[in-house]
């Protein structure tokens, strides 16, 4: 039963950069996780170890079976994510004051992080089916859309802004590779453009502060204005060569909020300096142009649609959370993929990267 | 497999992707050239910016709302209140610092230093206390030689003042830092680690009116730490000051008159439910949890057996003895098991089965009428009342008048009570109820269990015909612009049907109690000032015989009833409605009316217009 192929045709160049990426990630966690001379131990540096043992496996378990499968199964996967979605504010439990966790057995997990990917899935499965070189029409795009609202709402309740957002900047995503004929494409443009006071009405007030204090700085100088202040004063402070390593006086004195989850990049930068910088924002390209180059290689379009789809999810997180911290959009919250602390952001990531190997390996298995 | 592929072919699909590429691309040249501006362009001016780290974030406090009392008397104050404060990033070299400071200001450099040590990942830019409240001489000092003193500060803070100290401490409460589990609550999102919030009595319940919003500022400091400007500026709003019900000079006539005895006493106005008096007694100084009380002081106040941080006037539960009686003569009346003529012979005794009842007169008390058996406390009648009324029909006018639930005043912990049912008693024991237990119940003993303010809404009901009040002890809400609002309205939370004939035996025989040589509180009557009330002797149940007699006097002292007695005045239109209880007091008519008497006698007079007459001195020492 075995293929000799697969391991023939195995990604080890995207293997090599994750690891690369991860190993960075680790060093600038390493240095945000020591807060002025606290010598309680670096207990989120090595519970990242162990996130990243655990996502290796999940990447090994997603590259084990035939991605196709994923297409047959696409439905279930969907229904199950929407049902634990349910789940979250009836059984869910409270953390900073709001329901994103729920308990199966003896972890946790956040329901948000599987929606993005059975979103994914079940979108590839659906525009494999109607692709045309013509584009997609208006009758076309109904179910992606029911496809994509229903976890977007579930998840905005929690209330989760930035995985909501990035569930639908996802879609888009996909969407727009697969092609839109260019009349529904203006008119959904224009629609969008109508909707977004809805957008607006739906909001918590902490978020529509968020977007207001982003558009406005001096809206809320305690708040994020304030973090948004300290981020850029943390990056520009790294200047060519950086402070060095563990030298972030931003970073070492608290000035950073989050500074090991969404605020990571800002210590990196601080610490680094701009050849940091650049370097990781390059290894984020290559593994952006990886991801899009297994797409090029897969001769069937439910994996060629997948693989698009799983790097438009790397990329829109690396490319919110750089532009967040350097005050080119609002504060909202989403991780940098394989630097940011956290065991759910993480096991998503590798998901994905699993899942990109895996379309990599079976690339020849055309029938 | 299917029929797209003939459709689409992967030259299109690799058309797409090399679009797809040069977004990508662009949007990666996009980021890189902002970092480049922000960290090469800019990277000078940000590296200046982050090397003095001199955009600071300072928070300014609100002002805590102040509380008055009815007549606009200062019951609790904010003060000023000067902390030293060491900023570590400022203050190097710090061993220097400290040491300088502690011959300046004649601190103890050993204290200084562990205080910096045991700091426990406190940011090096944020000013660390190191000294709260200190006084004049140490201020004096430390500000003529502040340039000798890099990093350190003088923070000018308000403090909570309580400014009768223990008076109406349970009622006003006090502030406490905020704990994990009230920040993890979430109530309040504006929160912090370290802040101060009321930790009970009014200070709790009005947390969210008194505290006001913090404010801040982001400023920029020079490299000694000083600020040089402010670049933002978010004002605190202030919380709202609050007007009580309460008439501290009755509340500290009342807390003068407990004398430190373990009690409490409760005075309302039966015509609207205002709280004029809340007083639980032996009291404890709330200014002392301000600074932080001390773990010896906290254990000798969690220690004392006569509780002193219990607000014994809504939380403590006491039989109510014989004032229960009143409860009795309602239901006998109202469900028409005795009426105003019904007769029963007291012998002094009882018999019920093959069990002697006794009365607390062994005489007897002869022939006696509802009234005549509320004036003189027969417990013989009550029985007999007791027998034919049934514990149900008991309970469902005491419940009617509010007791065996909370009484909904807005104050934390506020105790239901117990009211026994036949039912009750099933479920929660497995025995049925016996007919003996009638008997008992019907002169409030057994499983009865009342507060104070339950007693005092109680007898203000019958005062002002059936109305039950919800205690309220706030009578407006006042803004920073010394607005008065004066919508907080009384609230009747209940209202029982008692017909009128029954309310005036009921009345004229509480008067008989006070204002007749047989009535149980002759000695508390008053000349020209109509009291009515009912005392009350109720058993301590927790007697255990078996106990090693070590102390055999402290052990009777620990036996002794407690004293309840509940009144109202005048008797036409009556203006206040008191309940007091002093535990071990033994007899109502001696230990718990004249408390009473006097409140009830400062209070109408103060009312009456005469200013302020000082209560009887001689009484009070007669008294003690």
């Amino acid at each position: 039963m075995f293929d000799r192929r697969l391991i023939e045709n195995f990604n080890w160049g995207l293997l090599g950069l994750v690891f690369f990426i991860g190993c960075f990630g680790l060093v600038v966690l390493y240095s945000s996780d020591t807060p002025a001379e606290n010598s309680a131990g670096r207990i989120l540096f090595s519970k990242q170890l162990i996130w990243f043992g655990a996502g290796a496996m999940l990447m090994i378990g997603s590259f084990l079976f035939n991605y196709k499968h994923l297409d047959r199964w696409a439905h279930v996967i969907y229904a199950l994510c929407i049902i634990l979605l349910i789940c979250v504010p009836l059984f869910g439990r409270y953390v900073g004051g709001a329901k994103r966790w729920i308990a199966l057995g003896p972890v946790s997990i956040q329901p948000s992080e599987i929606a993005k990917i059975s979103v994914i899935i079940i979108l590839s499965r659906y525009y494999s089916r109607v692709i045309s070189s013509g584009g997609l029409t208006f009758r076309n795009l109904i179910p992606p859309m029911i496809y994509t609202l229903v976890p977007f709402i579930l998840i905005i309740k929690q209330p989760d802004l930035g995985t909501a957002m990035l569930i639908l900047i996802i879609a888009g995503l996909i969407t727009v590779f697969v092609k839109i004929e260019r009349r529904t494409f203006i008119s959904i443009l224009s629609f969008g453009a109508l909707c977004a006071p809805l957008v607006w009405y739906f909001l918590k007030g902490y978020q529509k502060q968020r977007i207001l204090s982003f558009l406005n700085p001096d809206r809320d100088p305690l708040g994020t204005g304030y973090h948004i202040i300290q981020s850029k004063i943390a990056i520009g402070s790294g200047m060519m060569f950086g402070k060095g390593f563990m030298k972030g006086t931003q970073n070492a004195l608290s000035f950073l909020p989050e500074q090991h989850t969404d605020f990571i990049f800002s210590v990196l930068a601080e610490e680094w300096g701009f050849i940091g910088t650049a370097v990781m924002v390059f290894l984020c390209f290559m593994l952006i142009v990886r991801g899009l180059h297994i797409a090029y290689g897969c001769r069937d379009p439910f994996g060629t649609i997948l693989a698009v789809g799983l790097t438009a999810m790397l990329f829109s997180q690396i490319v919110i959370n750089i532009a967040m911290v350097m005050g080119l959009m609002p504060v909202v919250g989403v991780p940098l993929p394989l630097i940011s602390y956290g065991g759910s952001s993480v096991a998503s990531v590798m998901v994905a990267i699993g899942i990109l190997m895996n379309i990599s390996m079976r690339r020849f298995m055309v029938e | 497999m299917a029929d797209y592929l003939k459709c689409i072919d992967s030259e299109w699909f690799r058309h797409r992707l090399s679009l797809g590429v040069l977004a990508v691309l662009l949007t990666f040249v996009i980021i890189t050239a902002r970092l480049f501006y922000l960290q090469i362009v800019e990277g000078e001016a940000y590296r200046v910016l982050s090397e003095n780290n001199s955009v600071r974030l300072q928070m300014v406090e609100p002002q805590r709302g102040l509380l008055f009392d009815t007549r606009g008397e200062l019951l609790v104050d904010n003060r000023p209140s000067f902390d030293v404060t060491v900023t570590l990033k400022d203050a190097k070299p710090i061993r220097t610092t400290l040491d300088r400071l502690s011959r300046y200001a004649g601190l103890s450099l050993d204290e200084l230093q562990s205080q910096v040590e045991n700091r426990n990942g406190h940011p090096a830019f944020k000013p660390l206390v190191l000294r709260s409240d200190v006084d004049r001489n140490v201020l004096a000092a430390i500000e003529v030689t502040r340039f000798d003193l890099p990093g350190v500060a003088i923070d000018v803070n308000t403090r909570r003042e309580y400014v009768n100290r223990s008076s109406a401490a349970h009622l006003l409460g006090y502030l406490g830092e905020v704990n994990s589990d009230e920040l993890k609550a979430g109530k309040n999102p504006d929160l912090r680690a370290g802040d101060l919030i009321g930790k009970c009595g009014i200070e709790k319940a009005y947390d969210s009116i008194l505290r006001g919003k913090r404010g801040g500022r982001q400023v920029v400091v020079n490299a000694s730490g000083q600020v040089m400007r402010a670049i933002e500026q978010v004002d605190a709003i202030p919380g709202k000051n609050l007007l009580l019900t309460i008439d501290h000079r009755l509340q500290q006539l009342a807390e003068t008159l407990l004398n430190d005895a373990a009690g409490a006493v409760v005075a309302l106005d039966p015509r609207n439910g205002h709280v004029l008096v809340l007083a639980s007694s032996p009291p404890f100084n709330p200014n002392a949890f301000v600074s932080g009380i001390s773990h010896k002081d906290w254990e000798a106040l969690v220690s004392n057996p006569q509780h002193p941080m219990e607000n014994k006037a809504i939380q403590a539960e006491y039989p109510p003895a014989s004032t229960y009686k009143i409860i009795t003569a309602i239901a006998g009346l109202e469900e028409g098991v005795i009426d105003e003529n019904t007769t029963f012979f007291c012998p002094g005794h009882y018999y019920f089965g093959n069990r002697e009842y006794r009365c607390w007169k062994k005489g007897g008390h002869g022939n006696m009428n509802v009234e005549k058996a509320l004036t003189e406390s027969c417990d013989v009648f009550f029985y007999q009342v007791g027998l034919r009324l049934g514990v149900d029909r008991i309970a469902k006018w005491a419940q009617r008048l509010g007791l065996g639930s909370p009484t909904g005043i807005d104050m934390d912990q506020e105790a239901a009570g117990l009211i026994p049912t036949a039912a009750w008693k099933k479920q929660k024991t497995g025995i049925p109820w016996q007919g003996g237990e009638n008997l008992s119940i019907a002169i409030g003993q057994g499983f009865d269990l009342v507060t104070p303010l339950q007693q005092a809404v109680m007898i203000a009901a019958v005062a002002n015909g059936g109305i039950r009040y919800k205690p309220i002890v706030i009578k407006a809400i006042q803004d920073e612009n010394c607005n008065e609002n004066l919508d907080i309205k009384e609230k009747v939370m209940g209202q029982v049907q008692i017909r009128s004939r029954t309310l005036e035996i009921i009345r004229k025989a509480l008067w008989n109690v006070v204002n007749t040589e047989r009535g149980t509180a002759w000695r508390s009557r008053v000349e020209g000032l109509d009291i009515c009330g009912k005392t009350g002797s109720a058993q301590v149940i927790e007697r255990k015989e078996k106990k090693p007699e070590k102390e055999p006097n402290k052990r009777l002292e620990n036996l002794k009833d407690h004293a309840w007695f509940i009144a109202y005045a005048p008797a036409q239109n009556p203006r206040i409605a008191v309940a007091v209880i002093v535990e071990h007091g033994e007899h109502g008519s001696s230990a718990a009316a004249p408390i009473a008497k006097e409140l009830i006698r400062f209070h109408l007079q103060a009312e009456g217009g005469e200013d302020a007459p000082v209560f009887d001195q001689k009484t009070l020492q007669a008294m003690h």
